[in-house]
């Protein structure tokens, strides 16, 4: 295997990989069972660095923290295409979608080769630019005589319409009254592989009412889906979608 | 103290620092079904970890503070998404502290601290606190000992990717290595105090 990317696997355990290495590291890690089990390794090794710099927060914070979770649902468990035992036996399978925003690294990177989308196309900034480009294509998708359309009710009357066009093979979001976000995060959507992988679709930096072209072969993926990550963006889902859009006649 | 507590029972924190810890996957296992109280004993267990790890990326004691409390969100909101056979249920969490520090401080692209901490016109950084946030922990003395088996710019590379949350091409530039050998370094590194501190791989 390529040893120069192996040799990443160490600042991949520190997270001291910038973005576009990251996101190419992870597709190695999709084919290399080696650097799989190495950054498993590191990465635990990494954590034992953090008990040599144990703090105490202040008192108050573990009464926020409660008060957090007082209102927050836990999300129900995965549910692999390849249970492990103790995933299955220990926790509740109340959950049977089938679009699951597994933060699995290896999925997503796969996922890159599988759309056979270049590193140029999967790890584009999503510039204004992009975006600028894309009003007229939104309209097309809109208007296209094949375009389905699925809505989902978000928290606080925002809704979010997903519209697809498998002969443009682009999928649209349009969105409403979707609440603003703080500056750290954003708006990150999703297409999903027939694989059940992951790939990341665009940011969307605004809230409100808004327009965006989904980046991606739209017609080969099985659904779509949005996630609110860090600013910037991550190349796999590291939180449960707030929408969902799963598509029939994927192929 | 709580890495004692964090690490018992089920392994000796001393001996096995990669071993399953029963406790805090129960814990995390009951979180995940909605048990505030189990949450709460997680929290009391493994706050100063998660804390310590943040305050040290992230620095600024208020904005730590908002990190530390993300993660613990965070920590019961994916409670359902730790694989016990994937790894240890503190490693887990500190993985996930540790990007959220890193994406906090990386995102922060006014942070002064990059401009006055380390120059590199240096040389050296400074031997930084690492040391002297010494703690009672078997553990920690034991993964500071591991520390000072490594060569001088692997400890550096180290330390200035994990607790600093620099990439390693701004290690490199930091340290005045070659870029694309702080990448290097930093495995070595990481291997070599894998190997001391007995992680199992």
């Amino acid at each position: 295997m390529n040893t120069d990317i192996h040799a990443l696997s160490g600042a991949y355990a520190v997270d001291a990989l910038d973005d576009l290495e990251r996101a190419r590291f992870e597709r190695h890690l999709a084919e290399c069972e080696d650097c799989r089990e190495e950054v498993a390794g590191l990465a635990e090794t990494a954590a034992l660095l953090a008990g040599t710099v144990e703090v105490a927060p202040p008192a108050h914070l573990k009464d926020r923290v409660m008060a957090d979770i007082a209102m927050v649902r836990p999300l129900p468990p995965q549910i692999s295409s390849q249970p492990t035992a103790s995933t299955t036996s220990t926790h509740p399978t109340r959950s049977t979608r089938r679009l699951r925003f597994a933060p699995r690294m290896m999925a997503a990177a796969a996922a890159v080769v599988v759309l056979g989308a270049g590193a140029a196309a999967v790890f584009h900034p999503w510039t204004d630019q992009a975006g600028q480009q894309s009003v007229s294509l939104a309209d097309q998708v809109l208007s296209a005589p094949d375009a389905s359309r699925q809505t989902v009710a978000l928290d606080g009357g925002a809704e979010a319409t997903l519209y697809r066009s498998p002969s443009l093979k682009k999928a649209v979001l349009v969105t409403k009254a979707m609440p603003a976000l703080p500056s750290d995060k954003v708006y990150e959507l999703w297409l999903q592989t027939t694989q059940g992988v992951m790939v990341p679709a665009g940011l969307m930096k605004s809230a409100g009412n808004q327009k965006f072209v989904l980046e991606g072969d739209a017609a080969a993926a099985q659904a779509a889906g949005i996630t609110v990550e860090p600013a910037g963006g991550s190349q796999v889902p590291t939180s449960d979608a707030i929408a969902l859009f799963e598509f029939g006649d994927a192929t | 103290m709580h890495l004692v507590t964090a690490r018992e029972p089920g392994s000796s924190g001393a001996s096995a620092p990669e071993g399953r810890d029963p406790a805090l996957a129960d814990l995390l296992r009951r979180s995940a079904l909605g048990d505030q109280d189990a949450f709460s004993s997680l929290y009391d267990a493994t706050a100063s970890r998660v804390h310590g790890l943040v305050l040290r990326v992230v620095r600024d004691p208020a904005q730590a503070e908002e990190v530390t409390q993300e993660c613990f969100l965070e920590f019961w909101r994916t409670a359902s998404r730790f694989d016990p056979d994937r790894g240890a249920p503190l490693s887990w969490m500190l993985t996930i502290a540790h990007r959220k520090g890193v994406d906090r401080v990386r995102s922060a692209e006014a942070s002064t601290r990059r401009d006055t901490t380390y120059h590199r016109s240096s040389g050296a950084v400074e031997h930084d606190e690492t040391a002297e946030a010494a703690t009672a922990a078997l553990e920690a003395r034991r993964v500071r000992s591991a520390m000072q088996k490594l060569t001088e710019v692997q400890r550096q590379a180290l330390e200035l990717a994990y607790f600093g949350g620099y990439t390693h091409t701004e290690v490199a530039t930091m340290l005045d290595l070659p870029i694309g050998t702080a990448k290097t370094r930093i495995r070595d590194g990481l291997i070599r105090l894998r190997d001391a501190m007995g992680v199992a791989q």
